[in-house]
């Protein structure tokens, strides 16, 4: 035990004086969370819009208010011309023109019925969809309060409730994938590359020479990365919580439970790299490339999994981040228990016992 | 088994696959002695080494260090032994005094101990005002002394040295030396590779291994007598040439 602790803060020693790597390990998550809070979010927030109001009536200067009036769009120019608008979205200011057209109101009066375009720049697709959406959105809106006081034949009023996450915010998408993300760097990467630079530096041998027991070198020099990732998941947590008003509806207990089952199983994968890495880079690299980015592009994090095809669907299943990824978000933002997730648990668990046996099996090799 | 003899191999065989690393080797060595290991690189030297600090099990024979059997005391073995290898310089990101304490640490030494001999070392080796500085500031002469102090830290009965004064001038080297004779005298017994000749004039007795075998193994002044050599080195060259396998 003794032997154990001497290792350990040998370890801590190690991190302390790298001050450098120390404060990007515990900065990371918390710059992290704050650029995806508050920069990256694909989010429609104040988009900004130019409109060419050809009518200029009572009820295109209310559809006008309407837009501007709503958080999702700010109105930045008026347009007095059609040719305008394309030399507008040229410039790159605005991603969506609303063009009214002449008589709008005695259309909507006399005929009942009026038509309103919307010409949105579809470089960026995803964007584009959104904004017509929520343009739509707040036009019905409109339509709806005008024609309140008059009867109509049929409607069919769709009412959407978003479950979960009413206002649609991106935070409870990208909180869950940071702590995955960043759990992973932590345990993952940091661990292989101390292991294989105590064989690159030949300090390894002398350990193993030690009576130290080479399980327990392996295990102390896991240790002060578990309690680094503890830190960084509770700032993730607080952050989130605190800062992002990210709920946590589920059971906080069952969450830190996960989430060490998940740092254990990236820990097993950072000495399975260990183990068949022989030089620092070459750890880091199979880190990064093998790890990191599957994490960000097949966790379903960034890209909506359903949507993938077949083939990398069952590459995805492969990606523990994809697994731990569920969870957060099932007990974090659903509040849903153990019932619903230990299909994931125990997938999660296989791989650890799994990388841990293959990771412990080549080490020996390497003994004898 | 007589109680003076710290290290015995007994046709000693380390097969990787078809390649015989070792090849029977036997040998002992005595205690307080400094038995010098020599041959070219890929003779077998470190196989042979790895073998006896029990990194590597032997393919088949025999050996015991300290009394401990190489198969199934290796535990025991760990506990009676020091290694210094030439690559190791000790954590450069840690002080003298850290790097001594995680030694005596995982060697299992008390507290006090740790704090006593750390003491000592640093004023034998007139350091006393380096012990709080980190080692990467240290000269490379004296990273290697202290290296060689923390293989000695536990009080081994044995310890192992593999080639230690790779890239060390000739006067640290000189210096080295008379620190292993000073352990040797202290009772510890020295067992070395090197691949400098005049270092294999201060052994006790020295090995020379070709082609995995043992082609020699006397005094330095017996072998150059049997070998009708002036040094050392022609007593190698005589023997290395003769080698079949190429150095790695």
């Amino acid at each position: 035990m003794k032997q154990f602790l001497s290792f350990i803060k040998k370890e801590f020693l190690h991190i302390w004086r790298d001050k450098r790597t120390m404060f990007i390990l515990l900065g990371m998550p918390v710059v992290q969370i704050i650029i995806f809070g508050f920069a990256l979010t694909n989010e429609v927030k104040n988009s900004k819009i130019a409109i060419l109001d050809n009518a200029k009536d009572a009820a295109s200067t209310s559809l006008m208010t309407e837009l501007n009036a709503s958080r999702y769009f700010e109105i930045e120019k008026n347009l007095y011309s059609y040719n305008e608008i394309e030399a507008e979205f040229k410039k790159g200011k605005i991603k969506l023109a609303v063009v009214i057209p002449q008589q709008f109101a005695s259309d909507l009066q006399h005929f009942n019925k009026a038509q309103v375009q919307l010409i949105a720049d579809a470089s960026d697709p995803n964007t584009a969809n959104q904004l017509t959406n929520y343009a739509t959105a707040v036009i019905m809106d409109y339509q709806k309060r005008i024609t309140n006081d008059r009867k109509l034949p049929y409607t069919i009023n769709v009412e959407i409730r978003n479950l979960y996450n009413p206002q649609l915010k991106g935070a409870y998408n990208f909180v869950p994938g940071v702590m995955a993300m960043v759990l992973l760097l932590v345990c993952t990467m940091m661990t292989a590359i101390t292991i294989v630079k105590e064989k690159e530096m030949g300090t390894m041998e002398i350990m193993l020479v030690s009576p130290m027991k080479p399980q327990m070198v392996v295990i102390a020099k896991a240790v002060p990365y578990l309690v680094l990732s503890a830190v960084n998941i509770s700032s993730i947590l607080l952050l989130s919580r605190f800062v992002l008003d990210v709920p946590i509806n589920g059971s906080l207990v069952l969450l830190l439970f996960e989430s060490i089952l998940f740092i254990l199983v990236s820990l097993s994968l950072g000495l399975l790299i260990s183990s068949a890495a022989a030089s620092q880079q070459t750890a880091m690299f199979i880190s990064l490339v093998g790890m990191f980015l599957p994490t960000i592009m097949l966790s379903g994090f960034m890209f909506p999994i359903e949507n993938m095809p077949l083939p990398l669907r069952i590459v995805s299943n492969m990606v523990p981040a994809k697994w731990y990824f569920t969870i957060v978000k099932s007990v974090m933002i659903k509040g849903i228990g153990f019932h619903a997730i230990w299909k994931e648990t125990l997938v999660l668990t296989g791989m650890m016992l799994f990388f841990l046996t293959v990771a412990i099996k080549k080490f020996k090799i390497r003994l004898a | 088994m007589s109680n003076d003899k710290v290290i015995t191999a007994e046709q000693l065989t380390k097969r990787f696959g078809d390649f015989t690393a070792v090849d029977h080797i036997s040998f002992e060595v005595k205690k307080g002695e400094i038995f010098g290991f020599l041959g070219a690189n890929g003779a077998g030297k470190t196989t042979a080494m790895r073998m006896l600090c029990g990194l590597s099990l032997p393919t088949s024979g025999k050996a015991t260090v300290a009394g401990f059997d190489v198969y199934k005391e290796n535990e025991k073995i760990k506990r009676n032994i020091g290694y210094m290898s030439q690559k190791f310089s000790l954590y450069d990101d840690l002080t003298v005094k850290e790097n001594m304490r995680f030694y005596g640490g995982i060697y299992g030494m008390s507290d006090k101990q740790i704090k006593d001999k750390t003491v000592f070392i640093l004023r034998h080796l007139h350091l006393e005002t380096e012990g709080d500085k980190l080692v990467k500031s240290l000269p490379l002469g004296w990273k290697q002394k202290l290296a060689f102090s923390v293989a000695i830290f536990h009080e081994p009965e044995i310890v192992f040295l593999d080639e230690p004064t790779g890239g060390v001038d000739p006067v640290t080297r000189r210096e080295f030396w008379n620190m292993i004779y000073q352990a040797a005298a202290d009772g510890i017994t020295i067992f070395v590779t090197t691949h400098y000749m005049d270092e294999a004039e201060y052994c006790n007795r020295v090995s020379i291994m070709v082609d995995g075998r043992i082609d020699a193994l006397d005094t330095p002044a017996q072998l150059k007598k049997t070998f009708e050599a002036k040094s050392m080195d022609e007593v190698f060259l005589k023997l290395a040439r003769k080698a079949v396998r190429n150095a790695d």
